[in-house]
């Protein structure tokens, strides 16, 4: 049983096909990565499956019912979702930030129940931002503040969390300080996490599942293990790549193949990230 | 006390952000920010004081004691002449007028997600103008000709700007730059009418688009009078999916607001609160620019506080009204005169400030 999937999807920017003809199901309780080059469509199937396109042909089925024919509201209260860069209003503190992720819950007579006041409780410790309660989003640096933005989506109360590049612009140091949080997340409240992601090494070793999409379709699915490959790494990314266990984690570990080496002695050794 | 379940007390406590209460009985909960409270008293006050002093000066003045005699149904018939027939409507069409203005600013600012949004960027203003002179100039007949071109040619405009900006959804930017074209052409109208118009009837149009109070009876009160008491209610209604809009499209829908049926509504409330409000008074300047944002700095609320906003409206336009009145007197100048006189400089300092990186609030 999953509970989010996609069948025969096709989604489009104006006339422009992004996602073509895409079935997939996303595995409840398990860490889902997507990845693939840049303009392969990636970001444009998590806001199809997030309900913020409406598809060309083919539908997003939540809980077995097209998702198109939901109210915004029911679907809010399912599954959770965090842009890619999110901006909040000047000088809105981190409590009301993290207070809106009630909204599906809310409603003009019920503006503040004890369920919200614990969820958002919950959420701030959670993601270990409670002291920064009273603080201005626009003042805390860019690691709090993606924390900040996914306490508001846990204060949401979803078993579906979608995030969009929840490491963009974050160094390497909050990078894994929120993907650390993210593997929390599923690992201790059992969310089903779906999520964008630049970075294949990172997303081999956060996730449970892997989506390689090229060309707006689904190349490769499956655990990290069988779906990174060096062959699926040159489909995908158009990338000669060495690939060999993660030391840490035993993962697959990607490792570009540089046409040019800094150094005289082999192998090739590159430490940069797949462009 | 008797047996009966005693009654659940209404419990009070603060959230976590330090600045708002929550007040539950059972499950119906109400969040309350003491500020914003305070700040609509204020202005509330602010605004009666205004108004009385505004039915009291004149060249027949009135003391205040004997003015609030005349409106409580027990003054002498000189006073209720003066009071109630002569300025009650014009003060009445001034205040319903500046909050239908500062409502409106603040519902298309938050549509926009711009502070230098107003009514006038989704065509109203250059519309109702536009309409209102030609009607003038073509001689149209007076009573409620003038209004009613100006609310027809308010809502169209608007309209057209709507469905020209309107892909798949009103965009911020787009609407923006469509409804600067769209004045655009409109401004370029009224010019070719002034210049059609022969001397008297371009003063007359001259007075008219510089927004004015004088000789405002309650046939304009009754009208704006009605649209601010059936649109700030619903207006109210949405203040909840309006803040959280503020937040982008995208993390709205996540939250499960409706975000192009919220925007959609949100825009034409401001255009039919505009439209009235400059068919009843001509487009008074700066208004629904300035209100919302002055509304959002003594509130120190995130988002556009809609009551507030309504309520600084209200408060400028009686004020400036009463400047408008007695500044020259017995010269009687048109109240946007004031507004722009007093707006400008706000504008300019809301632009250095943006500027500026502001941040500090």
């Amino acid at each position: 049983m999953t509970r989010l999937q996609a069948e025969d999807l096709e989604l489009s920017y104006g006339d422009r096909s992004v996602v073509k003809g895409l079935t997939v199901a996303v595995p409840d309780g398990a860490v889902t990565a997507v990845v693939g080059a840049n303009a392969c469509g990636k970001s444009t199937l998590l806001r199809g499956l997030a309900r913020l396109l409406r598809p060309q042909a083919g539908h997003v089925l939540l809980d077995g019912r097209a998702i198109d024919g939901m109210r915004t509201r029911d679907v809010a209260q399912v599954l959770g979702l965090l842009p890619q860069s999110p901006t909040a209003p000047e000088g809105l503190t981190v409590a009301d930030l993290v207070g809106r992720g009630r909204s599906p819950h809310q409603r003009w007579f019920a503006q503040w129940s004890e369920s919200d006041e614990d969820a958002v409780t919950q959420a701030l410790s959670r993601t270990g931002t409670a002291e920064l309660a009273s603080r201005p989003v626009d003042e805390l640096s860019g690691g709090q503040r993606q924390r900040v933005w996914i306490a508001m989506t846990l204060a949401q109360g979803t078993d579906l969390l979608l995030l969009d590049e929840p490491t963009t612009y974050l160094d390497l140091a909050h990078q894994v300080e929120v993907l650390d949080l993210v593997a929390d997340l599923n690992a201790r409240d059992g969310r089903t996490v779906v999520m964008v992601l630049h970075d294949l090494n990172q997303a081999c070793r956060y996730a449970d599942h892997l989506i390689a999409m090229r060309d707006g379709r689904v190349h490769a699915e499956g655990p990290p293990e069988d779906v990174i490959t060096e062959d699926v790494v040159r489909e995908v990314f158009g990338l000669e790549a060495r690939v060999v266990p993660d030391p840490v984690t035993g993962t697959p570990l990607v490792l570009p193949l540089s046409t040019r080496r800094r150094r005289p002695s082999p192998p090739a050794s590159a430490p940069s990230q797949p462009a | 006390m008797t047996a009966a379940a005693p009654p659940r007390p209404v419990r009070r406590r603060a959230r976590p952000d330090g600045r708002s209460l929550v007040l539950r009985r059972g499950a119906a909960s109400v969040v309350v920010r003491p500020r914003s409270v305070v700040v609509g008293a204020a202005l509330a006050v602010l605004l009666v004081g205004t108004c009385v002093v505004s039915l009291a000066v004149g060249d027949f003045p009135v003391p205040p004691a004997r003015v609030l005699r005349s409106l409580l149904g027990a003054g002498e018939r000189r006073d209720d002449f003066v009071v109630l027939d002569l300025r009650l409507p014009r003060v009445v069409c001034g205040v319903l007028v500046g909050a239908a203005f500062g409502l409106s600013g603040a519902l298309v600012q938050a549509a926009a997600r711009n502070p230098l949004a107003s009514p006038d960027v989704l065509g109203v203003t250059s519309g109702a103008t536009a309409a209102a002179v030609a009607a003038i100039v073509l001689g149209a007949p007076g009573g409620l000709a003038l209004p009613g071109a100006a609310l027809a040619g308010g809502t169209g405009a608007a309209l057209v700007v709507l469905l020209l900006a309107a892909r798949r959804g009103v965009v911020g930017v787009r609407l923006v730059l469509v409804g600067i074209g769209v004045s655009a052409a409109l401004q370029a109208v009224v010019s070719y009418l002034l210049v059609e118009a022969d001397v008297a009837q371009a003063q007359a149009a001259t007075v008219w688009l510089t927004g004015s109070l004088n000789g405002r009876g309650w046939t304009q009160v009754v009208t704006v009078g009605a649209a601010v008491a059936v649109l700030l209610p619903v207006a109210l209604l949405l203040a909840r999916p309006v803040a959280v809009l503020q937040f982008g499209d995208d993390t709205a829908r996540g939250l499960g607001v409706r975000v192009g049926a919220t925007r959609g509504a949100v825009v034409l409330l401001a255009v039919a609160l505009a439209a009235l409000a400059t068919a009843a008074a001509g487009p008074i300047a700066f208004v629904a620019l300035a209100a919302p944002q002055i509304a959002a700095r003594l509130a120190r609320a995130p988002g556009l506080p809609l009551a507030t906003s309504a309520l600084v409206g209200a408060v400028l336009v009686t004020v400036a009204d009463l400047l408008a009145r007695r500044l020259l007197a017995p010269t009687d100048l048109p109240v946007g005169v004031v507004t722009a006189v007093l707006g400008a400089p706000f504008l300019l300092w809301l632009l250095a400030r943006a500027s500026r990186g502001e941040g500090r609030r």
